[in-house]
């Protein structure tokens, strides 16, 4: 089994998020950034699927070196291999574009796969497009959300999360799934696994590289503006014996929001 | 033209899908365009009449018994065609689950980039000009589609539905092209959860509890409430949810789903960053904390500092009477 696990570093989820209205970006200084937490399902997912039938496991990811922190910690946790698909573009917010260097990229090096893993969606650009558009370029069934996997043969069924369901998919072979939380628990990385990630060597490849076509890859979204949300106001606090303030509470409700 | 996807679970027309058609009839008024509505599987066309109420000119319906249960590249294999047949400007979806998984592969078939779960629309320069939230709501992102066609999906629950109208539009069937290799993935069965008809992405009311809740069982209380309540659901914090409490799909905030319903509640939500983000956007949120320092009383328009074990029995009650005037 050759699994692919396609990997994105972001900012914790207990981060606060700046913006620089002059350069409509996410001010960088101060956060602290992590390997995708739904990414870390899709890790920890191909490590079980390797060790229940034996294959192959290398981790890629699209960005600038500073990514290479969170591809040792994914050799730490026990992949076979990453490798990084060098793209210092600043973030565009557009998955077609990271999608067509993954397409690229696993057509023209890496065209032996089985499982390509990716997490439902980055934390951040919150766009869930990559999983299935790279799944249209190379042809292949999608399964997205997933909180259940199961591979027999040439064959996977999977669960996936639908509005208040499940929806049980099969699938042939080879398949793209995007890994929903739910999906499995992410092991520590062992010192052990950090030892052997620091000897691994992680080769860089440039999009010259993959023979890519920079003017291919010119985003068709134009980011205009970025803000920060609109602030809520703190209203009123009811500090009643519990009767008496569910009284007001539903009174509020009722009469004055006009929502029950 | 504007062409919206509309959703069929079960038999029935998504509400989401409506919202869509809605603001694609909102945009389609402002370009001077018309808005068309696009259904996929067997033995849909029974349903193009409620479609018409909310404003499409034409109903496509792209029948195939293959497609009667949902596949994603079957399904964007038949819009892909109809897309190239009828050239839409613009093609929207709801950014429901299946909405999230079609649209961006029907964007990459196309060619094209496209917009996630945007939660408003406006026209600029005869181009579609969308808001998104990114970081789970914690930032908000402006872009305009320069891409033929544009594709963008739009959050549920967060579009109004137009008034409907009395009319009648055109149905145009076609029996759509479609081989067994291409449908690749697809449902085999439909599993529900019990009791949890409505996902916290679609009520206009959900009924929230975090570490406050201190154990599973009691979150039958929210449950309870819940069932009183019309059109709404459960959700929970991720403490909740990571202590095994109740199931993932509960979850509201950056781990989990992003809401905008009428009115949230919270019970025993402390307020960490992450879980605002995902339900800020609420239009009415309520707090029952005993610890009044809780940061969620920080964006609550009314809160209860108090024990929510309590609160709540009284709170039914109220509800109740409320809700019976």
């Amino acid at each position: 089994m050759n699994i692919f696990v396609f990997v994105k570093r972001v900012p914790d989820t207990e981060s606060k998020i700046r913006i620089s209205p002059e350069t409509n970006s996410v001010i960088e200084e101060g956060l602290n950034f992590v390997l995708s937490p739904y990414d870390e399902y899709a890790v920890e997912e191909a490590l079980r699927i390797r060790e229940a039938k034996e294959g192959k496991v290398t981790v890629l990811s699209v960005g600038s070196e500073e990514v290479l922190v969170i591809l040792k910690k994914c050799l730490a946790m026990g992949a076979d291999e990453a490798v990084l698909l060098k793209d210092d573009t600043p973030e565009t917010y557009d998955g077609l574009r990271t999608a067509k260097i993954i397409a690229y990229a696993l057509k023209e090096k890496f065209p032996e796969y089985n499982l390509l893993l990716f997490g439902k969606q980055s934390m951040g650009a919150d766009n869930a497009q990559i999983p299935a558009m790279v799944a249209e370029f190379l042809g292949v069934p999608q399964v997205n959300v997933v909180t259940k996997l199961e591979i027999e043969g040439n064959n996977g069924t999977a669960h996936r999360e639908i509005e208040g369901a499940i929806e049980k998919v099969s699938f042939p072979l080879p398949a793209v799934i995007s890994a929903q939380k739910g999906l499995n628990e992410p092991r520590y990385e062992t010192l052990k696994g950090i030892m052997m990630a620091k000897r691994k060597q992680i080769p860089v490849l440039s999009l010259e590289d993959l023979g890519l076509n920079t003017e291919d890859l010119v985003s068709q979204l134009e980011l205009t503006r970025m803000e920060s949300p609109p602030t809520r106001e703190a209203g009123k606090i009811i500090e009643d014996e519990p009767k008496e303030a569910a009284k007001k509470l539903v009174e509020f409700l009722h009469k004055e929001a006009k929502v029950i | 033209m504007i062409l919206v996807f509309i959703e069929v679970r079960e038999g029935k027309v998504k509400k989401s899908s409506l919202e869509a058609l809605s603001e694609g009839k909102r945009r389609a008024a402002e370009m001077n365009a018309e808005v068309n509505a696009v259904l996929v599987g067997h033995n849909l066309e029974s349903l193009a009449p409620d479609i018409f109420r909310y404003g499409a000119s034409k109903v496509f319906v792209l029948e195939n018994s293959l497609l009667s249960r949902y596949s994603p590249s079957g399904f964007v294999e038949v819009l892909f065609s109809l897309a190239g047949e009828i050239n839409p400007e613009i093609i929207l979806f709801s950014a429901t689950a299946m909405g999230r998984d079609l649209a961006p592969r029907l964007a990459a078939k196309l060619g094209v980039s496209m917009a996630s779960d945007c939660t408003q629309t406006a026209c600029k320069d005869g181009k579609l000009e969308v808001v998104r939230p990114i970081f789970a709501g914690k930032a908000f992102a402006t872009f305009i589609l320069k891409s033929s066609p544009q594709i963008a999906s739009l959050r549920p629950n967060v579009f109004p539905l137009i008034d409907p109208v009395d009319k009648q539009a055109e149905v145009i069937r076609k029996d759509a092209v479609i081989t067994e290799d291409q449908i690749k993935a697809q449902v085999v069965e439909i599993i529900r959860e019990e009791g949890a008809e409505l996902d916290v992405t679609e009520a206009d009311i959900v009924v929230s509890g975090g570490r406050g809740m201190k154990g599973p069982e009691n979150f039958d209380m929210l449950r309870n409430l819940s069932s009183i309540l019309p059109h709404s659901a459960v959700g929970a914090s991720r403490s909740a949810v990571d202590a095994g409490w109740i199931d993932h799909q509960h979850q509201v905030g950056q781990t989990g789903k992003t809401v905008s319903p009428n009115l949230y509640l919270a019970f025993g939500i402390s307020g960490a960053i992450q879980h605002l983000a995902g339900m800020a956007s609420s239009k009415y949120i309520v707090a029952v904390n005993k610890d009044p320092e809780a940061p969620v009383f920080k964006v609550s328009d009314c809160g209860i500092v108090g024990d929510l074990f309590q609160v709540i029995p009284h709170l039914q009650e109220e509800l109740k009477k409320a809700l019976s005037e």
